[in-house]
């Protein structure tokens, strides 16, 4: 397999989230940057959802195996600030694979967080707009806490940022 | 620019999450109910995180690596506000300190995201979209306590009454103060404060309680000049009792 950009990310495909594993590294958008250069060193820029979250450092260490897994030995893996994660870069593809785990998709937004975008989410079991934010602070700093008044469960919603 | 004067703005921002996040973690398996007792120690976790962040910037420049630099230091050495170090007390106190330094923290950050010092505004643009929930999840409770029973309006008010010489100490001004606004780095302690009053005081305009005169109150300064109440130590030797078994410790 040729070493470009596009090939990288399709091995990182395979790097989950530790705790949602059924979202890649690349669907919740926290890989950042690949680059090859010619000798065949590899830089993978990645950026963290939360600046507390402890998986992180996991999943900087996974991106690491992955690569040496797939024979690359020169490689360098850096958190950085540079462009800030924020929830708008979720995939599509992610964020079907959080409706079918069972958590409800952040919506798409201009980056202002008022009260109206995290009431009356969705509901990931029965659709339902009906619902209401129990807490922004959930089981883990990327999920919140909603019920649904037509279904009558409580659901997460990976929030947004 | 001068680095000293981009290191203590990074000190006191640092440090004011350090020490805040550790009294909210000791909310945890103590909330007053289960949702609180999440919230106060997801807050710590993120408060925890962003000290990491900024003393993370601290060793680019030159200082120690962040576990030393947390861990090591005295109480005389450390640039938070005495505000943060105060014990939590009850539940209606730690509130107020929620939302008395939160409102004042997110204004900071909005402020720092527009920094002429680009390591500084990269991470200030990250962490101000964190600290909204925190603003958000303080004003609510505000909200919803200051204005129902008689008892929680007065514990509230008593609180707030309690905590407001403190929480101006927060707005205790750096040395370098007009250095770094000269140079565009902050906007500095006057224009936070101006902007934190109408913030806070269009929250308490819809509660039952009632702000005092800031102008008649004495605001408790010291703590970014490394003058501390006496409860910093103890909660700094507790802090790191863990690191100073085996500071070389891997994890």
């Amino acid at each position: 397999m040729p070493l470009t950009k596009e090939n990288i990310l399709i091995l990182l495909e395979e790097v989950k989230d530790p705790e949602i594993p059924v979202l890649s590294l690349v669907d919740l958008g926290v890989i950042t940057g690949v680059e090859v250069l010619e000798d065949g060193h590899v830089t993978v820029n990645m950026t963290p959802t939360f600046a507390g979250c402890p998986a992180m450092d996991y999943m900087k260490k996974d991106v690491e195996r992955t690569l040496e897994k797939h024979g690359i030995s020169k490689y360098t893996v850096n958190m950085t600030f540079d462009k800030p994660w924020d929830s708008n870069k979720l995939s599509e593809k992610g964020r079907q694979h959080l409706k079918e785990f069972g958590l409800a998709p952040p919506p798409k937004y201009d980056l202002i967080l008022d009260l109206d975008i995290l009431e009356h989410v969705k509901c990931p079991y029965c659709d339902s707009d009906n619902t209401d934010l129990r807490t922004p602070f959930g089981p883990t700093l990327c999920r919140s806490m909603h019920y649904c008044n037509n279904c009558k469960q409580m659901f997460e919603q990976f929030k947004p940022l | 620019m001068n680095e000293q004067a981009i290191k203590d703005l990074l000190y006191k921002l640092a440090d004011d999450q350090l020490i805040l996040g550790h009294r909210n973690s000791e909310w945890t398996g103590f909330g007053p109910i289960l949702e609180e007792d999440i919230a106060f120690s997801s807050m710590a976790q993120d408060k925890i995180g962003h000290s990491l962040a900024f003393y993370t910037l601290l060793q680019e420049l030159g200082e120690a690596e962040p576990d030393t630099v947390a861990f090591t230091r005295n109480a005389n050495q450390f640039h938070n506000s005495q505000l943060v170090e105060l014990p939590n007390g009850e539940y209606d106190f730690s509130l107020i300190r929620h939302f008395l330094y939160d409102n004042a923290e997110i204004i900071r950050f909005e402020m720092l995201a527009q920094s002429s010092y680009e390591p500084i505004a990269k991470v200030a643009t990250k962490l101000k979209g964190e600290v909204k929930y925190h603003v958000l999840h303080a004003n609510t409770w505000i909200k919803n306590l200051g204005s129902s029973t008689e008892e929680a309006i007065l514990r509230l008010q008593s609180s707030l009454n309690e905590a407001l010489p403190y929480a101006l100490g927060m707005f205790e001004k750096s040395k370098y103060e007009q250095e770094l606004i000269d140079a565009g780095v902050y906007a500095g302690e006057e224009s936070v404060k101006a902007e934190w009053l109408k913030r806070i005081q269009s929250v308490i305009e819809k509660t039952d309680l009632k702000l005092p005169d800031l102008a008649t109150i004495e605001p408790k300064f010291g703590g970014r000049y490394g003058e501390h109440t006496e409860h910093l130590q103890p909660l700094l030797d507790e802090m790191s009792e863990v690191f100073k078994i085996d500071p070389t410790a891997e994890w």
